[in-house]
């Protein structure tokens, strides 16, 4: 096929994905590996488990953005995106072994040994004869218990993991046949998957990272993900395309226009209106002023926590939005894929900053006020700052790794974009006016 | 105004400028290039819809108006910043129409200066600032609304809304010449040209 004098031949990712699909392999191998190994030897499973957790959330979200893009292309039929959705597809069919990767958590809560990362998952909360009867956590026992949790990860799984595979398997099946219907399927079942999306996709971040403090809720926490998902699967389809391109390939296909497109989303979504939910998030619950509530950002506003979160406020809101609202760096495609790598830098300290941080249960409901509180935990020893530790930089390495190898290895078989798309040549002539 | 426009062609008196018609984007984007290149600068052209590249050709600058919208937001949260600190964290007296005075409220128990309650309304005054910014400057500079235009004498412009396409020379610029003017724009094989009336 010919647009515009450029053809298109179908170009695969070639020589280069055995040799992608075998560094990241062994990066992500040994990451795992040596997560488990260093645990092993100084004894800190409690803390591999949180630092697992951020890096699955870390990759998760992710391919959940790649998801919602590929899904809202089809239910706009947007033809300006057709020469970035391959890349999109192939991120989020990753969710079907990410149901893998979660399956160690999964086990270990239904076991009845949960209660080192969930506390809501230890039994001795609802008895009333134990000091630990938590009579709040009691009413909650109806949503947050192993059967009923485990039950749910099951159902988002099968959802993410059959939308992603239609996705990407209709979008593959349709370059050999080059069948419209393909198109048509994909489109009419686009809606009915985006609305299992949402429902999915915030029950889940409710269950696997708001319900790391049970008593803490927020209304709008599945928005805030919708927003960190989009800044951090748009700034890895930035950086993906520019090392594509980089690489030789695509060229003349992606054009400026494209990026500009991209910047344009990881502009409105990943930074604005990130920092909208974050901070509409933070006003109401600082202006009603409510223990239950404040305590969550008491404890990230601690010692070094409050550096991490400063850094988060200039980091992934301030400093890019100036460096991306004017067209022009949006369009100077190293331009872009620097901030959008600064960007994927951010998600990984905003999902780090959800994970993490420990409320000191006990200290805080005994305070009279906030200073009495800090003095207390000055007093009780207890450093409640940031703590970077090795097994965060290992189970990285480790999920990222198998992440990039695996993507890898789906798109070798593939063309790079989908060649038989009905709205291919437009996308190729597309311009911002 | 239709019997004029049918004998325009053959005025001899002050003319507006010269109308050229094309039929496709390609020959108007082609007619843009040279117009562009033989040093015109008061001169336009009409499409039906907007034409990839044509702006390019005819060699528009780009606008400032982004950088312009952008002060306007500036102006915006600086001033939604200074009217929530003078009337609420601050006793200052000052003239508004009349003598009036800042007053320090205490809201449940918050600081006098709360910036995060402060925030919502210093968004909307940005964007409330930056849209005014954005639409009464476009205004200002392509000087809509405009209700008359001497291309309207032209019987053959209605078309620019359909399926024609138009280049317009204005007589007022400093390069343009009856005589030549029209040998360029010959040059450029339109369907027709027209002089159009002052």
């Amino acid at each position: 096929m010919s647009v515009r004098g450029i053809t298109v031949d179908g170009e695969t990712l070639g020589a280069l994905a055995p040799r992608i699909f075998r560094v990241a392999g062994i990066v992500g191998a040994t990451g795992l590996v040596l997560s488990i190994l260093i645990s092993a030897v100084f004894g800190a499973w409690d803390r591999l488990l949180f630092s697992y957790l951020t890096a699955f959330i870390f990759v998760l979200t992710i391919s959940l953005g790649a998801l919602w893009f590929t899904l809202v292309q089809h239910m706009t039929r947007a033809g300006w995106s057709v020469v970035l959705r391959r890349v999109s597809e192939a991120i989020a069919a990753n969710l079907t072994w990410l149901a893998i990767a979660f399956a160690p958590i999964a086990i270990l809560v239904m076991l009845g040994q949960g209660e080192m990362l969930y506390h809501w998952a230890d039994a001795s909360l609802f008895d009333a004869g134990s000091e630990h009867f938590d009579e709040v956590l009691t009413k909650k026992r109806v949503f947050f218990n192993p059967g009923f949790w485990t039950l749910r990860a099951v159902f988002y799984f099968a959802v993410w993991g059959a939308t992603a595979r239609m996705l990407f398997g209709h979008s593959v099946a349709q370059d050999a046949s080059g069948d419209l219907a393909h198109t048509h399927h994909m489109q009419k079942f686009s809606p009915i998957c985006m609305a299992l999306y949402a429902l999915t996709q915030t029950l889940a971040v409710v269950d696997w990272v708001m319900s790391l403090e049970p008593h803490w809720f927020s209304t709008m926490y599945g928005v805030y993900f919708f927003a960190a998902s989009l800044c951090g699967f748009i700034s890895i389809l930035c950086v993906t395309v520019w090392l594509l391109q980089r690489s030789g390939r695509l060229r003349g296909v992606v054009t400026r226009e494209h990026y500009q497109d991209a910047g344009k989303i990881l502009f409105g979504f990943g930074i604005v209106f990130w920092a909208y939910i974050a901070f509409s998030q933070y006003m109401l619950i600082w202006y009603a002023n409510i223990p239950e509530e404040t305590g969550w950002y008491i404890t990230r506003q601690i010692g070094s926590w409050r550096a991490v979160s400063a850094l988060l406020l200039f980091g992934h809101f301030c400093v890019p939005f100036l460096l991306l609202i004017s067209r022009h760096p949006k369009r100077a495609k190293g331009a872009l894929a620097l901030v959008a790598g600064w960007l994927l830098m951010m998600h990984y300290v905003d999902m780090y900053w959800l994970v993490m941080p420990r409320i000191p249960a006990d200290l805080l409901a005994s305070a009279e006020t906030y200073r009495g509180f800090l003095d207390a935990v000055r007093e009780s020893g207890n450093d409640l700052g940031f703590h970077p530790h090795i097994l965060d930089l290992t189970c990285l390495l480790g999920l990222g790794g198998v992440a990039v190898a695996l993507t890898a290895r789906r798109l070798r078989d593939c063309a790079l974009i989908p060649t038989q798309d009905p709205r291919l040549g437009e996308s190729i002539a597309f311009e911002n006016v | 105004m239709s019997a004029h426009g049918q004998h325009a062609n053959d005025s001899t008196g002050e003319v507006f400028g010269l109308l050229a018609e094309f039929e496709t984007p390609e020959q108007i984007t082609r007619a843009a290039c040279a117009v562009h290149d033989a040093g015109y600068k008061l001169w336009d052209c009409h499409t039906p819809f907007p034409v990839h590249g044509l702006d390019k050709a005819m060699g528009v600058k780009p606008t400032i108006l982004p950088v312009l919208v952008f002060f306007g937001g500036l102006t915006g949260v600086t001033l939604g910043f200074l009217m929530q600190w003078f009337t609420n964290a601050s006793s200052l007296k000052a003239w508004f129409f009349g003598m009036v005075r800042g007053y320090e409220y205490m809201i449940s128990g918050k600081p006098m200066m709360s910036l995060p309650a402060w925030i919502p309304v210093m968004f909307e005054t940005t964007v409330l600032f930056s849209a005014i910014a954005a639409v009464a400057l476009m205004l200002v500079f392509n000087g809509l609304p405009r209700l008359y235009h001497p291309v309207f004498k032209s019987k053959r412009f209605a078309r620019a809304t359909d399926d024609r396409f138009f280049v317009v020379i204005e007589a007022r610029d400093p390069n343009f010449d009856r005589s030549t003017t029209h040998t360029l724009l010959e040059t450029l094989n339109p369907t027709s040209i027209e002089a159009l009336e002052a």
